[in-house]
């Protein structure tokens, strides 16, 4: 298991425990975070898991071309620490990283 | 306040629980599903929920939404039907559930086919977690599968078995994959995609029965010859399921009939999602369109009408489809297109069809080219046309830089 942290748009901060091998989305639409409604179900589309990656303590892996290019395009803005999080694998060493979820 | 009753759990049915929640609503929200299972995607049961002989379903949303959001969920229960009068639901078991609002996200059902065999045990359908969880138990005794219909969730499965080293036969009845859903370019380039996997496509054809013995398929029979399986897969299109609100009196057509504001005729009686025929502004007629988009995207409209801002019905549609290593993305809707341009990638393979009507951009497909189709959703809603050199060049950078000269005129 490996310690996750969500900001809300409400800006209520969850911590979660994620399974390795999961997506981060997966992780946070089973256990309820708000904002990020992942309606393509992680098929790298809808960009409605949109987080900004606040703090991380390991640099997370690098984005594929999909990712980056379907992030480019969406109704928000893309920032530098802009992230799909269905393309996001979790593994330990992601443990303590927060989200600040955007969503859509 | 009895508050709103939602009429299946799908992805519109919880999208509009999530968004009247967002939106505020304080009162009764009742989600009623026939299905058994937890809401769950349905894309991924013809891929990832078979890669593995355990995957799990993947949930909409977890448990904890439902009860964060106090939305009672009631699995498994089937509504007999709609009383008008006196607004209320009456299901199967006689229960009597009460509604200010009434929404119908009620779906669709897999279309049978008719022919003899097709109710034999080998023979499968996919749309339900039930289908689903069926064909998978079926897969390791899988050899040789004829899939009847060149649809996409055909496809998706065709490409999905090939990979697993079964002989996949698909047997279309038109001359062509996928009909009037893409275009002939991207249909051939899927097409050579399975073909170059291994799976034999039959175009023009159709079957007159599932042949068996010992109540086992042995294959089916197409013309004179019979075409040898052991599994049949049969994926020809899906029904809007439209009995309840029929049965009440509302208007039916191909869906439930419903106006922009997703409303039926009954004004306290609201429709979305794959069941639903509503004025589509981008063809500019009445339609009915399957899609996760749309689902979600009418849920969420309609709960800003239900919550006290009433919202039109205008959202661009957009679709996707996984075949194999192919992603096929679809922005905008495209009508008697009267241009195409076709852009490859360097190895030539075809990377993205533009339409055009009258000179203006109203549908892009791509295929691996996600930047060009998310470009495209926003130039389509905008209603801008980049040059046509541009887009011939398929170079996102460029297109991209057209799309900003004309956004800033």
């Amino acid at each position: 298991m490996t310690r996750l942290v969500f900001i809300e748009p409400s800006g209520n901060r969850c911590e979660i425990d994620a399974a390795d091998g999961e997506s981060v989305m997966q992780a946070a639409t089973a256990k309820g975070i708000a904002g990020i409604d992942a309606e393509c179900g992680g098929s790298c589309m809808c960009a409605t898991c949109h987080c900004l990656v606040v703090d991380a303590v390991n640099p997370l892996p690098d984005m594929q071309s999909a990712e980056a290019d379907t992030l480019e395009f969406t109704a928000h803005q893309m920032h530098d620490n802009s992230r799909l999080t269905c393309q996001l694998t979790v593994t330990p060493t992601m443990d303590g990283t927060v989200f600040q979820v955007i969503g859509r | 306040m009895s508050g709103i009753v939602i009429i299946g759990a799908g992805h519109a049915g919880v999208q509009l629980a999530a968004s009247l929640r967002e939106n505020g609503y304080r009162d009764t929200i009742r989600l009623l599903s026939g299905d058994p299972d937890f809401p769950y995607h349905k894309p991924p049961l013809s891929k990832s929920f078979m890669a593995t002989e355990d995957a799990a379903l993947q949930p909409l949303r977890g448990e904890a939404f439902y009860a964060q959001n106090a939305i009672d969920l009631r699995l498994g229960v089937d509504v007999a039907r709609i009383d008008r009068n006196g607004k209320s639901v009456i299901c199967a078991d006689g229960a009597t559930i009460d509604y200010d609002k009434l929404v119908l996200a009620t779906g669709t059902r897999a279309r049978n086919i008719t022919v003899p065999g097709a109710d034999l045990p080998q023979v499968f359908a996919l749309r339900t977690a039930t289908d689903a969880r069926r064909m998978r138990d079926a897969l390791p005794a899988m050899r040789h599968v004829v899939v009847i219909g060149g649809g996409f969730i055909g496809l998706e499965a065709a490409a999905m078995l090939s990979a697993r080293g079964v002989q996949v036969d698909v047997i279309e009845l038109a001359p062509r994959l996928l009909g009037r859903a893409t275009s002939g370019a991207v249909a051939s380039a899927i097409a050579d995609h399975l073909t170059s996997t291994g799976v034999r496509l039959h175009l023009n054809q159709s079957i007159s029965a599932i042949v068996a013995q010992d109540g086992a398929v042995l294959g089916v029979q197409l013309g004179d010859t019979t075409l040898p399986a052991d599994h049949v897969l049969v994926g020809v299109g899906a029904i809007a399921m439209d009995n309840l609100a029929q049965e009440a009196g509302l208007s039916t057509d191909s869906g439930i009939v419903v106006d922009g504001f997703l409303a039926t005729d009954d004004p306290d009686i609201f429709a979305i999602g794959d069941s639903v025929s509503f004025p589509q502004i981008h063809l500019g007629r009445q339609a009915r369109l399957e899609s996760v988009q749309n689902a979600t995207d009418q849920a969420r409209a309609l709960a800003r009408t239900l919550t006290g801002q009433p919202d039109r019905y205008t959202a661009l549609p957009w679709f996707w489809s996984d075949i194999g290593t192919l992603k096929l993305q679809i922005a905008g809707l495209s009508e008697q297109p009267d241009q195409f341009i076709q852009t490859h990638d360097t190895h030539g393979m075809l990377k993205s069809v533009y339409h055009l009507k009258r000179g203006e951009l109203i549908a892009c497909e791509t295929l691996n080219s996600a930047g060009e189709h998310m470009l495209s959703r926003r130039m389509i809603a905008e209603g801008l046309t980049p040059g046509l050199a541009e887009l011939a060049t398929g170079d996102l950078t460029q297109i991209k830089l057209a799309y900003q000269r004309l956004s800033d005129v």
